[in-house]
């Protein structure tokens, strides 16, 4: 067999600086560094053991669902701040159709999905038969669907709450696919941790095996260059939009199974800790580059940060502080680390 | 071009020979920790329930770090501080799913016991009953008088909000008022709605519900929502305002604004409430007590561990309501001034 010869017209990337252009990297280095300082201030010494594992990964992993595909819809080139809300219009019309109206609850999953999947639908349509900003229309959902939470729920329950779901039918086998734990050591791990491996591999897959991944990137980077070389990008964002408010309600379940009921406020305010995930995990704000494994890691780090700061007995309101820091030094090094690994090329 | 390249190169490795520094240096740290303070407390637990040094209470509210849970906050913490304990407070604003998930993780956080809030028992339920089993004494506090049992507590601390509604009722009729005015700043709170449904038992006169959603973070808007309402009914002569922010910021000036003889009474204390009261423009003030809510229920969890006290009989344990008035003002002034009132 003859050796390969090497052509010396083509040059060559070493293997570190193709790993340093893929966004997640950064991310990921930054997910280590967090972690390690906290372990270096930790008070319980349960922080890098199963217990303090089990704390981070519940928080982060309703968050990581929902931020993947709001990620893929990021690097669409648009935005969706009604997935927040859509958590608490989900679990509140689950309890609501099994408590007020006596369905069963896995018919009432059903009928959640469904709906969540028009509200997708909607945000979509408008957004790409007006014209409108995604940042704008989306902020209309969220008003419309977080007054219509607190006043549907008052109208049917006199209360704005929902409560007592455990006592419909078909509660617990539900309550075992979505919302049970698993004993793992000494710790109870959330099934949530599951689902959310399984949405990072299925978005991951989507975006960077499919075909529809690269109508995302496409669609993202510039939509009219997308829409002349054939890539269907209205009907590709629809999709993003729907598959996102799938996600949101698919959390909204997991919430109402788990916590018996819900409050009619539920998850107003946590569409920013989504896009934040994803903006931390390497997925540009303007679209066209992005990971959803990126925003996985970004969910992680936000979980990382919940639980490290009150073990090391910090005020838990630097919590806020912490993410605003974060986000910015995240976006600031995915940048850096960017370009420079972009720039040398040879 | 080739520089470049061993810059990042540079970069990663120092990156990750930092990293394994600082874990190393951390675990070296941690374990030796770790061991000394297990067979401390080996020892210790032969003669007494829990060595004092090893006791941390947790804390876990819902609240939202404002004027009312920052004095919780202040007397869970200077419980802490007197009893020589760690408290870990953690307030999760309003997100059930947030302060169950936090409950959850008491046992890895170390907790020897744990006073949670209970405004949705349902929400927190399998967490709490979930530190049951696993041998953490709990208490609720400030809401859940009516089902701390089933969440595995052995007392509740705080106010129950219908006995509290009931006694400003009472007070409205000495004042002789008919008509009264219920806002409700927190749509989500069934307590604020229990406050005005305990009045309305009591009162001689109607007492009407009226949304003020989202009052506490615009109180200007709050303030022309209330005038309105005042100014569409020239019937009513009281307003029972249910947190002091909205009573001195919202509601005082709506009345002040109209020049019609308004009785306002409010739930909770500020500064400017109190000031008011003084003044004369507000006539009483509910004192839920919170900072003896955080306080007790340290107290009573520290008892529990060093002791081994189950107190409140199976019942709740009342803070409230105490009533500031004109009588009392002065004194109170100066401590909600100190941030323990």
């Amino acid at each position: 067999m003859t050796t390969q010869i090497k052509d010396e017209r083509v040059s060559q990337t070493s293997f570190a600086t193709k790993m340093l252009q893929r966004p997640e990297l950064g991310a990921l280095i930054g997910a280590g560094v967090i972690f390690f300082l906290f372990w270096s201030v930790d008070t319980t010494g349960n922080f890098a053991a199963i217990g303090g594992t089990a704390g981070w990964t519940d928080i982060a992993a309703p968050i990581g669902i929902i931020a993947v595909f709001v990620a893929l819809l990021m690097i669409g080139g648009e935005f969706d701040l009604s997935t927040g809300v859509m958590v608490g219009t989900s679990g509140l019309m689950a309890g609501l159709l099994t408590t007020e109206y006596n369905l069963n609850v896995w018919v009432a999953i059903a009928l959640v999905f469904a709906f969540a999947l028009l509200v997708g639908f909607i945000n979509g349509m408008v957004v790409v038969n007006t014209g409108l900003p995604s940042f704008i229309v989306t902020l209309a959902t969220f008003f419309v669907l977080r007054g219509a939470n607190l006043a549907v729920t008052k109208e049917l329950t006199g209360t704005v709450r929902v409560a007592n779901v455990e006592d419909s039918n078909g509660f617990d086998q539900a309550h075992a696919i979505f919302a049970s734990k698993m004993m793992i050591g000494t710790s109870n791990f959330q099934v949530s941790i599951i689902w959310w491996i399984l949405a990072t591999i299925f978005a991951t897959w989507l975006l960077t095996r499919t075909r529809f991944g690269n109508w995302i990137f496409a669609s993202g980077g510039d939509k009219v260059a997308a829409r002349n070389a054939g890539v269907p990008v209205n009907r590709t964002k629809i999709i993003l939009f729907m598959m996102s408010s799938l996600s949101a309600s698919f959390v909204g379940i997991m919430f109402v199974l788990r916590l018996q009921g819900m409050q009619a406020g539920q998850g107003v305010g946590m569409e920013f800790f989504y896009i934040i995930a994803a903006a931390v995990g390497g997925t540009l704000l303007m679209g066209g580059a992005g990971s959803a494994i990126g925003a996985s890691i970004g969910a992680a780090i936000m979980g990382i940060a919940d639980i490290g700061i009150p073990y090391a007995l910090w005020d838990q309101d630097w919590r806020w502080t912490f993410i605003g820091v974060i986000l910015l030094a995240a976006v600031l090094v995915n940048t850096w680390i960017g370009t420079k690994a972009k720039g040398a090329k040879r | 071009m080739r520089g470049r390249i061993l810059d990042i190169k540079k970069l990663a490795v120092l990156t990750g020979v930092v990293a394994l520094t600082l874990a190393g240096c951390a675990a070296g740290t941690d374990s030796d920790a770790g061991e000394t303070a297990s067979t401390e407390t080996a020892a210790a637990e032969t003669v007494e329930a829990v060595a004092v040094s090893d006791i941390k209470i947790c804390v876990y509210t819902h609240g939202d770090g404002g004027t009312f849970w920052s004095v919780a906050q202040a007397g869970a913490e200077k419980a802490g501080e007197d009893l020589g304990i760690t408290i870990d407070y953690q307030g999760s604003t309003n997100d059930s799913a947030r302060q169950a998930a936090t409950i959850e993780g008491a046992v890895s956080a170390g907790c020897t016991g744990v006073a949670a809030s209970a405004p949705d028992p349902g929400a927190i339920e399998q967490a709490m009953l979930g530190l049951a089993d696993a041998g953490i004494a709990t208490v609720t506090m400030n809401s859940g008088s009516d089902v701390f049992k089933s969440l595995g507590a052995f007392t509740h601390v705080g106010q129950d909000e219908i006995v509290a509604g009931r006694e400003a009722g009472y007070k409205f009729n000495d004042l002789g008022a008919t008509n009264i005015l219920c806002p409700i700043q927190e749509a989500a709170n069934v307590g604020l709605t229990d406050r005005c449904a305990g009045a309305r038992e009591t009162s001689t006169g109607t007492v009407t519900d009226f949304n003020l959603d989202g009052g506490l973070q615009d109180l200007t808007a709050a303030s022309a929502k209330i005038k309105a309402a005042l100014e569409a009914d020239p019937t009513i002569d009281a307003v029972f305002a249910l947190n002091a922010d909205i009573a001195a910021k919202a509601v005082l000036p709506a009345v002040q604004d109209l020049g019609r003889d308004i009785f306002i009474g409010t739930v909770d204390m500020s500064e400017d409430a109190l000031n008011a009261i003084s003044a004369g423009d507000i006539v009483f003030a509910i004192d839920q007590q919170q900072y003896a809510q955080g306080y007790l229920s340290v107290v009573l969890l520290y008892l529990n561990a060093t002791n081994a006290h189950s107190l409140g009989g199976g019942l709740p344990m009342y803070t409230g309501p105490g009533f500031v008035d004109a009588s009392n003002v002065e004194q109170v002034i100066g401590l909600v001034a100190a941030g323990t009132r």
